[in-house]
């Protein structure tokens, strides 16, 4: 009976008692992590020019994986169409000012421009998608955006070249940088879009970006600046 | 076929492709098949490329509704486009020499599309034609005038807009009319094959895309060279047209079937000529650009 009785855990407090009119009382409280609350909450009190460099070093960042298209999955994970608008508003303004640019047969004009890019990579990224492609709507038209750079960088080129050398020999010239931007572009973009296609369909989905960025490249290499 | 006349009785049916051959219209489902595989493989056979066959291939949705592929999606949601791009590369390049190399008795829609069409083909072959046309008349257009001292060269964009109204309403408003005309009369003479809309848009689309070397032949300007590929060009999608909808206007009235073919062969030429006019001048031109 003893032995039992021990091995019962809390043998001896069978017999405590509580009496009923000990008050309990005391404090609650959740220690409130304030500097933690600060934290989550700090994109708010940031100054604002934190807040832009960081989209600014996010763009940055995206412009050197074009530029050294590897297989990353940087530039698909976060997307964003900061990019592209910049770059589109820097070629449409750089085609600019060309030949006859009042008249009714000159180059293409600023919305022109604007709509090609935009509804060129708005139906790229349908079709990627209606052919099957894992691909969301966004991220494509991000790379598709993205990888115009080139072409950009391409047409700031040709534009001093036709400031400084003409005829034949500045042709020549504008025609390699257009050719090998125009290779840069389509092979970053096919780098980083023919991932997420199925294996029996890709060139079915290279063949639109192809053709995107040859009329884009026309567009570049046909500029002729007014005299 | 039963054996007996009780009811209870089982009985014995024959197999589903004897009784097929009674009603080749019939739709049979037998438990061990497959589903879509023998009604699809009974339909490719009877489609030989040289049996005259007046089975109207038409646009009955049973063949739909026993292949599970195809589901009838609203129109205004994503999967049903999804269903015209159910493609593979190979397919795509055979349609498109298919369309090149037309052969005597291979009727386009039966032999490359085999129920399948997709848009694909037709709006990229579209595109590619508008501005394959754009850039080689441009381009010719300089090497025309690029002599003259008062020529200033311009990369006249503005018809780039103009050739994607022509060549679409061609590839997509011409086939809403012929297959409105060819529902219209299939009411009136109960034998006729009718194709649906898609099929007549992917014929016409691919149909087109012999057009995208010519043009780029165009450049050169030696108008003997334009005017042969020209006719040759002409002369292969016109037959691959008129191959691919003979079947389907053949029981028709003499008068309609004339009517309707040589609309098909003069719209196919007006375009042809159209193009070459417009955006390709030729050396003859004295008239320098003003500019």
């Amino acid at each position: 009976m003893a032995a039992a009785e021990d091995s019962r855990p809390f043998a001896g407090l069978s017999d405590v008692s509580i009496s009923e009119d000990i008050p309990v009382e005391g404090d609650i409280s959740v220690p409130v992590g304030s500097s933690r609350r600060d934290d989550e909450l700090s994109t708010l009190d940031e100054p604002v020019k934190e807040t832009i460099l960081r989209d600014l070093r996010a763009v940055g960042k995206k412009f050197v994986h074009v530029l050294y298209p590897k297989r990353s999955s940087a530039l698909l994970r976060d997307w964003d169409l900061w990019g592209p608008l910049l770059l589109c508003v820097t070629l449409a303004l750089l085609l600019q000012g060309g030949a006859a640019d009042s008249d009714n047969q000159g180059g293409p004009q600023f919305a022109e421009v604007f709509v090609i890019i935009w509804f060129g990579s708005i139906i790229i990224t349908l079709n990627s998608k209606l052919l099957g492609g894992t691909i969301s709507f966004f991220q494509s038209l991000c790379v598709l955006g993205y990888c115009i750079m080139p072409l950009t960088v391409a047409m700031a080129v040709c534009r001093l070249v036709l400031l400084g050398v003409t005829g034949s020999v500045g042709f020549a010239v504008r025609l390699a940088v257009v050719t090998v931007s125009f290779g840069w572009s389509t092979f970053a973009s096919t780098a980083f879009l023919t991932d997420s296609q199925p294996p029996n369909r890709k060139a079915l989905v290279v063949y639109p970006v192809f053709l995107f960025y040859f009329v884009i490249s026309w567009m570049v290499l046909t500029f002729s600046p007014s005299q | 076929m039963a054996a007996t006349n009780d009811p209870f009785q089982f009985q014995e049916f024959e197999e589903a492709g004897n009784l097929l051959e009674v009603n080749r219209d019939a739709t049979t489902i037998s438990i061990e098949d497959d589903g879509p595989e023998p009604q699809k493989q009974r339909n490719a056979a009877g489609y030989s490329p040289d049996a005259d066959n007046d089975d109207p291939l038409g646009t009955d949705d049973t063949a739909e509704l026993l292949s599970g592929q195809k589901k009838n999606a609203p129109f205004w949601t994503f999967e049903y486009y999804q269903k015209f791009f159910d493609i593979e590369t190979h397919h795509v390049k055979e349609r498109i020499f298919g369309s090149m190399m037309p052969w005597p008795g291979k009727n386009f829609i039966h032999v490359y599309l085999r129920r399948n069409p997709d848009l694909y083909g037709p709006f990229w072959i579209c595109i590619t034609f508008v501005f394959a046309i754009a850039i080689s008349g441009n381009i010719s257009n300089f090497l025309v005038h690029s002599g003259k001292p008062n020529y200033r060269y311009t990369p006249e964009f503005r018809k780039v807009t103009i050739a994607a109204t022509a060549i679409f309403s061609y590839a997509w408003l011409l086939p809403l009319a012929l297959w409105g005309l060819l529902l219209w009369r299939s009411n009136k003479v109960m034998s006729l094959v009718s194709y649906s809309f898609m099929e007549i848009v992917c014929a016409y689309g691919y149909s087109l895309s012999i057009y995208v070397p010519a043009v780029v032949l165009w450049i050169l300007p030696y108008e003997w060279l334009r005017w042969c590929s020209i006719v040759v060009a002409l002369c292969l999608s016109g037959s691959v047209l008129v191959m691919t909808f003979w079947p389907a206007v053949r029981d028709d009235h003499p008068k309609i079937i004339i009517a309707i073919m040589s609309g098909i062969v003069l719209l196919n030429v007006l375009l042809a000529l159209g193009c070459k006019t417009y955006f390709f001048s030729t050396p003859e031109d004295s008239h320098p650009d003003g500019k």
